[in-house]
């Protein structure tokens, strides 16, 4: 670890120093150990590299770098290596000695590790393949180039030059102004304007201010946050530097969700790095700028990134959300000024300070100026975290760089905004993505999830999911919440299980708008979104859940059952592997048999098998 | 346990306002939140009880019940949930014989479900103790027992 450094000359210095190691023209492989590349084995993946380099002792003529998620998570666990842009993807154990010797020191290309595309064949560079092409990864794009554990990396690709530039370059007032113009809003759903935010904050009475990371992401499905704050913990933390100079805040928090521990362990690191480096503590980089930061662990409450009972949690108290008269930019946590933003409206400040707003506004479109982060995940080709100018269509998401949906299924909707959101149907796919035209579909930004859906879900099931979800997470502090919710669910449930009525329909949207207008945060005031959304757009399914009694994408249990097809084969697999003995075999080459009054239609017969014989009416 | 709550709250500086991340330091000890350890908290951080258990009952990574010496996790979150997640929950149920939030009899699993770990792309997910098992279907289900 580099001494403290106590000048921006010094931290210039450090800069040059590990960037001419980086330049050294060495070749380099970065191995993602993200969370979603972990399922498919990525840490014994990156052990085995570690052992096939020490035990060949060639550690000095490779830059080995274990690193956060690449974007790709379908295809995990992914690597890349340079020159050449090489995208290797699904590496295995038994890959590494081949990689090694091959292509690390032979430069010789595995077609085998390449990805693969039937229109195409082979692509070797990761900027040609489809996923990554309609992409513009201004903030995601850093996460192959360094290991988050390692602030000399970040320091190398010139991290914490913005935070020099603010504290020696620039006035407060300055860096708010240039937050403002670049047209940055908030990433953690409303999109409120980030620059006005801070602003108000900075002005607000009080000698004591704070800045706050939003990092629990509660969106049950969408892990970009995650990706961010695992891949590059020190982008994060050095915009919130700047902010609360620009504020005029010296404590910070970092409310990181409890499900990520990988998160929670690399920002936990980062700090510390930071601190030993005089990036953070006490009189920041000589500047006489103190800041200290302390992380938090949420306990797994969706309302807890909501930010008044965010702030009552970071308080030491359970987290309910209070009535907003008083903005928390004027009285926030322990009733002082507090600014919170999400983690990847904290990641853009740096690109902003040191590109210029100018830059930063040039990307997107007026108004919804700059990238965002998705998790695109469900039912399409390509899963993983994407990261797009906004204003792109839906359709180019989903589509081009989704690669369409799995199994040659059909599209059927798209979720986007969480819990908060709303599902869109196909005939909405050339909408812009931005803050205000999936508001006005009935739909959020949210924090970035993105599922997409094909005709094998069921609408009113994800309604009813979502309102589970809903129902569980509620403070039960107002009433229009704790039991509206419950109210709307109960009939969900009727309908999925046969029982609905047609005037299920209007007492929902009646349920909903009492909802909307009268809860007492967003979370019970956005409640309905899912269920307004599938009522309006997927009108028919609803019909015949409650009209025809049936499910027609097979879901609702009450509503489907199972049978065998006359092409059954007799196999037996599904006999064997069938949970209540429901299936007898007859005999070979004639089909099996399936008693109904034994199915408990958990789908494992339809799931194994291989000749598409199971069949659900 | 006298000795481990006092060593936790003093890593805190008996700070009241960090509650939460005492109440899991706790539980990382112990597996789950013992009485005892928190009638002895609420002595350390002069707080009343009713407060702690407000707590500890709000947020559902708390457990007041002693758990099982593996944690399943099974995902049900909205990326997991398109893809099936609530039938690999309902056969982890059947196979483990034991509803979601309990503790198999012979104290080996606890079967708790999760909103999302941060890995949707590779759903339905299922965690057991720190490892990750990716796109599970019925029959992946006992054979990830197995190993344990
Ligand atoms: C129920 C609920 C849950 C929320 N969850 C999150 C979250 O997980 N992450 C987040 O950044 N914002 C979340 N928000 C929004 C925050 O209240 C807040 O607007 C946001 O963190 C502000 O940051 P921004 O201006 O950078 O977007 C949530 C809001 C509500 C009502
Ligand atoms: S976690 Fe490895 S590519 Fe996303
Ligand atoms: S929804 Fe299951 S890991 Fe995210």
């Amino acid at each position: 670890m580099p001494s403290k450094l106590k000048s921006p000359k010094a931290l210039e210095a450090l800069q040059k120093k590990l960037g001419k190691v980086a330049d050294a023209g060495k070749v380099s492989i970065s191995v993602c150990n993200g969370t979603a590349c972990r399922p498919y084995g990525s840490n014994p993946v990156v052990e085995a590299f570690k052992t096939e380099i020490e035990k060949r002792g060639v550690a000095d003529k490779i830059d080995f770098r274990i690193t956060g998620c690449h974007g790709f998570c379908e295809r995990g666990p992914v690597a890349l290596i340079q020159p050449g842009n090489i995208f290797y993807q699904k590496i295995q154990v038994d890959d590494i000695p081949e990689i090694v010797e091959k292509t690390l020191l032979n430069r010789i290309v595995i077609e085998r590790l390449l990805f693969k595309n039937d229109s195409v064949g082979n692509i070797q560079a990761q900027v040609d393949i489809p996923f990554y092409k309609k992409q513009q990864r201004i903030i995601l794009g850093n996460n192959v180039k360094i290991d988050p554990t390692s602030i000399e990396d970040y320091i190398a690709i010139g991290g914490y030059s913005a935070l020099s530039k603010s504290l020696f370059e620039l006035k407060p007032e300055q860096i708010i102004d240039m937050v403002k113009a670049s047209g940055l809003r908030g990433r953690g759903g409303g999109g409120f304007p980030t620059g006005a935010k801070w602003e108000s904050c900075r002005n607000a009475h009080g000698d004591i201010k704070y800045v706050i990371v939003n990092a629990d992401e509660g969106d049950p499905g969408a892990y970009a946050n995650e990706g961010l704050l695992s891949g590059n913990p020190h982008s994060v933390l050095e915009g919130l530097i700047i902010g609360a100079y620009a504020i005029g805040a010296h404590q910070g928090y970092i409310y990181v969700r409890n499900e990520y521990p990988l998160a929670l362990k690399n920002i936990t690191i980062a700090m510390q790095q930071a601190e030993k480096l005089g990036l953070l503590g006490k009189d920041i980089l000589g500047s006489g700028f103190d800041f200290n930061v302390r992380i938090n662990r949420g306990g797994g409450a969706f309302v807890c990134g909501e930010s008044t009972a965010l702030m009552a949690s970071l308080e030491g108290k359970p987290g309910e959300p209070r009535a907003k008269y008083i903005h928390t930019v004027e009285k926030g946590l322990w009733e002082r000024p507090s600014d919170l933003n999400n983690v990847e409206t904290w990641a853009n400040i740096p690109l902003i300070i040191n590109n210029g707003p100018e830059w930063f506004s040039a990307i997107g479109s007026s108004g919804n100026t700059g990238t965002k982060i998705f998790s695109l995940t469900g039912k399409v080709n390509n899963t993983g975290l994407v990261e797009v100018p906004l204003g792109i269509k839906l359709r180019d998401i989903i589509f081009d760089i989704g690669g369409g949906i799995r199994d040659g299924k059909k599209f059927k909707a798209v979720q986007t905004g969480g819990p908060s959101g709303g599902c869109l149907p196909e005939s909405m796919l050339d909408l812009p993505v931005n803050f205000d035209e999936l508001t006005k579909a009935g739909s959020m930004m949210g924090s970035g999830g993105m599922i997409v859906m094909d005709e094998d879900n069921c609408m009113v099931d994800v309604a009813r999911y979502f309102l589970t979800f809903l129902e569980e997470e509620s403070c039960g502090k107002c009433v229009p919440c704790r039991e509206g919710i419950k109210r709307m669910r109960q009939i969900l449930n009727d309908i999925c299980d046969g029982k609905g009525q047609e005037s299920d329909i209007d007492l929902l949207k009646e349920l909903g708008a009492h909802l909307q207008d009268s809860a007492l945060c967003a979370l019970g005031s956005s409640a309905p979104n899912p269920v307004l959304t599938t009522i309006n757009y997927f009108h028919d399914e609803y019909m015949a859940h409650i009209r025809d009694k049936k499910c027609p994408a097979g879901v609702c249990k009450a509503l489907i059952h199972f049978y065998i097809k006359d092409n059954c084969p007799g196999c037996g697999l599904c006999v064997k592997a069938c949970p209540t003995n429901a299936i007898t075999f007859v005999e070979k080459r004639k089909p099996v048999i399936l008693d109904q009054s034994k199915c408990i239609k958990c789908r494992t017969c339809y799931d194994i098998c291989k000749m598409g014989a199971v069949g659900i009416e | 346990m006298k000795d481990k709550v006092s060593e936790i709250v003093k890593k805190y500086n008996k700070d009241k306002s960090q509650l939460v991340s005492i109440l899991q330091d706790i539980q990382a000890e112990y597996n789950y939140l013992p009485r005892e350890a928190l009638n002895k908290l609420s002595k350390k951080l002069d707080i009343p009880q009713s407060q702690i258990y407000s707590m500890a009952t709000f947020f559902r990574a708390f457990s007041l019940k002693p758990r099982g010496k593996h944690i399943i996790n099974v995902c049900l979150g909205t990326a997991c949930h398109v893809r099936g997640g609530e039938l690999i929950a309902e056969s982890l149920e059947r196979q483990l014989n034991v509803k979601r939030g309990g503790t198999t009899a012979d104290g080996k699993f606890t079967l708790e479900s999760v909103n999302c770990m941060g890995c949707c792309a590779t759903g339905p997910v299922v965690k057991i103790d720190e490892e990750y098992f990716g796109h599970m279907t019925n029959d992946k289900v006992e054979p990830m027992l197995k190993k344990y």
